[in-house]
């Protein structure tokens, strides 16, 4: 196994892992506060690759048409929140289920209606199209680090903003202890539907990036929710740094697996079965993880509440 | 002298760095009323979770009629006979008076695993249930949702299902909670009937109610108890009115 | 005497109910309708799926988001089998019955000792791990599914749609039967007694976990069952029937008819589909606004349709929903 191969590995299941870091910090956030339950998590992300593949096209320019992709998913969070999940936040945790689940039903056909059946392309800006050494003899593509990269920096700033902020310190205030924020006078409806349009925004960012390199359909987003809520589980409900922690574990298993697992496999089984067993068993490891985790320790790894 | 009906040894329960239950000794003799009190913080509900296994001790032995009950699931203490009644009311709401009874009976008359025959069909069950609620005083109100109760016979339901499991030690969790004088004039007389046919573990706040009631009482502060005696003991022990009553008792 | 914990069933509503399913497809062929036949026996299943999801969720409170991976793996029993030239319906149809219950158990056995999101977030989970593992099984059709050529073989000839439904029909009908006793018996009681309150259940000497397990299985086979018609009625098993948002839309169906309500299942189940048919004839994005009138339906009808005529039980309101 060479050594290029397993750091390659690495940095992609970080670069995913940081993207899937994206994801649930938002809905870890709305679940912890709010004790939301939000399916459609998925297509905010969903509506931002496809914002994104839209406005590049428009503007010719990756870094405009990010910027304005971000900008329209806030928009669209931010209708959702007002129109929809405020009317939700006293419901229990089935209803918000069914009525999220609507929402997926929505935007994904929406999608179709608006863009196509057909998966649109998303091509990585000019500027990063060109791989990078990294060691000797060893390339790695630069919009890949891009990514690492943007996803550390808006796990640092999140970092800063929940704990050094009074803003942020209110925020984990409500991740503990809702009643008490209310009472020091925090307006709990605008911090909620900010708190939406952040995640909004982190959903595009991470939509944008992704779509470039998966492709942009409908349905991309419920793939990669069903791992963000893993990750969250993983992690512990409510919890930012849990949230780091779990999807880079995540990503990174998800990543490894899927290539290392078919070739282990191979070295020791009939190819026939291998072949087969090899992707069940990676896409299998992620839900072995999650529910060994729930099992000893219910809260997650680093659950918010005690 | 017979061995005590329950028995605590060196009970212990920590919550972060806090000794909620501080290495606390307890007996309580077959028969009598024995009360606890302390001020608010002193860890009595958290003692009462242990005695009912909705909680576990992270040191300590509880034993339950000569036996060691420390790791035995809730639902089996309520088989041996001991059943607890809850502080903040903790009934089936969306369940009429007697739907409620009539599931307390139905968990100790035989087995559930049944899947034919309708439960309301058995009468036996439904004549305890309508007999259990004569005894609480909620006789009259049978069908009525419990939610929709008044606080007070929502108190007496909910010691009315601790009763139906027909416990030998009743753990009375504040039975008087959030009751005005009037309202727990109302509940007295039940718990004053109890308290002479069972043995009973009653954690109360109001004073009269457990001078009046209590055999013994043990005073509860910071998770260890200070004295415990009979009433009059306790009345002039100088360490606890230093540490709780204060003025509050008159000499 | 007053119980919400039981539930009365209209003898005279019932017997009319029972007549116009039976007279369905002697009508549906006088009217040249035949192929509503066919769609009448899918309703038929999906209710029966739908139903044992409203047991575990409706009456025990359990939300699992992964109730399809009995459904799939019923479905796939049969195609299975199928394949290895094992048709005889007396053989796959328990078998699919069987599995349903060992997996159930197996994946109960673990789940159940979560409680809230978690159960719901790990339920979702085992049922992604089957829908995976069927989605693996390259020589049973992988992505695309196990086509079959004919139906389960059985007394009566399941190649014609009218025998079929009736079969089904049959089928389904004693299956509720016996659930309908089952929830007015002493299980059904403490079934329910244990989404009222699960603590206080503890407390007055129930063992919970044993009852929810039990429940869970009962679903499960049931599902499993499902499953089963299901294969035979599309000739195929595939694994779209293991996806979570097959999961979703049985749970989706529960919700609209009404949780806990007996037939809460069958009118979720049944306007659901309705609802999809109709729409598709006038659009191919009906999902579209089947999505909005699932919406409108959770923000203004929190209980359900069937809230809307029927008393859940004898004088009681729903739960907080």
């Amino acid at each position: 196994m060479e050594l290029t191969l397993l750091i390659e590995l690495a940095l992609n299941g970080l670069q995913f892992g940081l993207m899937l870091f994206l994801l649930a910090a938002g809905l870890t956030l709305v679940f912890g506060i709010m004790d939301f339950i939000n399916l459609a998590h998925g297509s905010l992300y969903m509506l931002g690759a496809y914002f994104a593949a839209s406005f590049v096209m428009a503007t010719d320019s990756f870094w405009l048409g990010l910027l304005l992709a971000v900008a329209a998913t806030m928009v669209a969070g931010v209708i959702l929140e007002v129109l929809v999940f405020r009317r939700l936040y006293q419901r229990n945790h089935m209803s918000q289920v069914l009525a999220t689940f609507a929402l997926i039903l929505i935007f994904n056909e929406g999608a179709r209606m608006v863009w196509g059946e057909q998966p649109l392309r998303l091509n990585t800006p000019a500027l990063l199209s060109e791989p990078v050494q990294i060691m000797p003899g060893f390339y790695y593509s630069s919009f890949r680090l891009f990514i690492i990269v943007t996803g550390l920096a808006v796990a640092a700033a999140l970092y800063v903003l929940v704990t050094k902020t009074r803003v942020g310190m209110r925020v984990r205030a409500g991740a503990s202890n809702r009643e008490m924020a209310t009472a020091m006078g925090v307006n709990i409806k605008t911090i909620f539907t900010l708190l939406f349009a952040f995640g909004a925004a982190l959903c595009a960012i991470a939509g944008a990036l992704l779509g470039t390199i998966l492709s942009v359909q409908v349905g991309m987003g419920e793939s990669i929710l069903i791992l963000a809520f893993v990750v969250i589980v993983v992690g512990g409900i409510g919890s930012i740094r849990g949230a780091l922690i779990g999807s880079i574990l995540v990503g990174c298993v998800d990543t490894i697996s899927r290539t290392l697992l078919p070739s282990m496999l191979h070295a020791v089984m009939p190819p026939a079965v291998a072949s087969s067993l090899g992707p069940a068993l990676a896409s299998i490891l992620i839900y072995l993880l999650m529910a060994a985790v729930l099992f000893f320790k219910p809260e997650g790894l680093f659950p918010a509440r005690s | 002298m017979t061995a005590p009906l329950l028995e605590l040894r060196g009970l212990v329960r920590r919550y972060g760095g806090i000794l909620a239950t501080d290495h606390l000794d307890l007996t309580v003799i077959e028969g009598e009323t024995h009360a606890i009190i302390g001020p608010n913080g002193a860890g009595k509900t958290t003692l009462i979770q242990q005695i009912s296994g909705g909680l576990s001790p992270d040191e300590g032995n509880i034993i339950f009629q000569g036996k060691d009950i420390t790791h035995l699931p809730m639902n089996q203490r309520v088989h041996r006979g001991l059943a607890r009644s809850y502080q903040i009311t903790n009934i089936f709401r969306q369940c009429t008076v007697l739907d409620n009874l009539a599931l307390a009976v139905q968990a100790r008359s035989g087995s559930s695993m049944r899947f034919w025959r309708p439960a309301m069909s058995e009468s036996r069950v439904i004549d305890e249930a309508r007999a259990l609620a004569d005894k609480i005083g909620l006789g009259g109100r049978l069908d009525t949702l419990s939610g929709n109760l008044a606080h007070g016979e929502q108190r007496l339901l909910e010691v009315g299902l601790a009763l139906a499991t027909r416990p030998r030690l009743l753990l009375l969790d504040e039975p008087m909670a959030g009751m005005g004088p009037k309202e727990s004039r109302s509940l007295m007389p039940l718990v004053q009937s109890l308290s002479e046919e069972l043995s009973v573990l009653l954690v109360e706040h109001d004073m009269e109610t457990v001078f009046q009631l209590a055999d013994r009482i043990s005073v509860l502060v910071s998770g260890r108890v200070i004295a415990t005696g009979t009433p009059d003991e306790i009345r002039h022990n100088a360490e606890v009115r230093k540490a709780y009553l204060g003025d509050e008792v008159s000499a | 005497m007053h119980s919400t914990l039981h539930h009365r069933l209209s003898g005279p509503w019932m017997a009319v109910l029972l007549v116009l399913l039976f007279a369905f497809p002697p009508v549906a062929t006088f009217f040249g309708q035949d192929f509503y036949i066919s769609f009448g026996s899918r309703l038929i299943i999906f209710a029966l799926v739908a139903s044992s999801l409203n047991l575990i969720l409706g009456f025990g409170g359990m939300v699992s988001l992964g109730h399809a991976a009995y459904f799939g793996a019923g479905a796939y029993v049969v195609a299975i089998l199928m394949y290895h030239d094992i048709a005889s319906a007396w053989i796959s149809w328990p078998a699919a019955v069987l599995l349903g219950a060992a997996l159930a158990f197996l994946i109960g056995l673990v789940c159940l000792r979560t409680r809230g999101v978690y159960f719901i977030m790990i339920t979702l989970a085992f049922a992604q791990m089957t829908y995976y593992i069927f989605v693996s099984l390259r020589s049973y059709g992988g992505d695309d599914g196990l086509a079959i050529t004919r139906r389960s073989s059985f007394v009566l000839d399941l190649a014609s749609d009218t025998v079929f439904y009736y079969v089904c029909l049959v089928l389904t009908v004693l299956v509720l039967f016996f659930m309908h006793r089952l929830i007015n018996a002493r299980f059904g009681r403490v079934l329910q007694g244990i989404r009222e309150n699960e603590t206080r259940m503890l407390a007055i000497g129930y063992p919970v976990f044993r009852y929810k397990l039990v429940a869970f299985v009962i679903a499960g086979a049931i599902a499993a069952l499902g499953g089963a018609l299901f294969a035979n009625q599309n000739y195929m098993a595939s694994p779209s029937q293991l996806h979570w948002m097959q999961s979703g839309t049985l749970m989706v169906m529960v919700l609209v008819g009404g949780l806990g309500y007996f037939f809460g299942g069958v009118i979720g189940a049944v306007t659901l589909l309705l609802l999809e048919e109709i729409l598709m004839a006038y659009t191919t994005h009906w999902a579209f606004y089947l999505g909005f009138i699932l919406l409108a339906i959770v923000l203004f009808l929190p209980n359900g349709l069937a809230s809307l005529t029927l008393r859940r039980t004898e004088g009681a309101t729903g739960v907080r929903s």
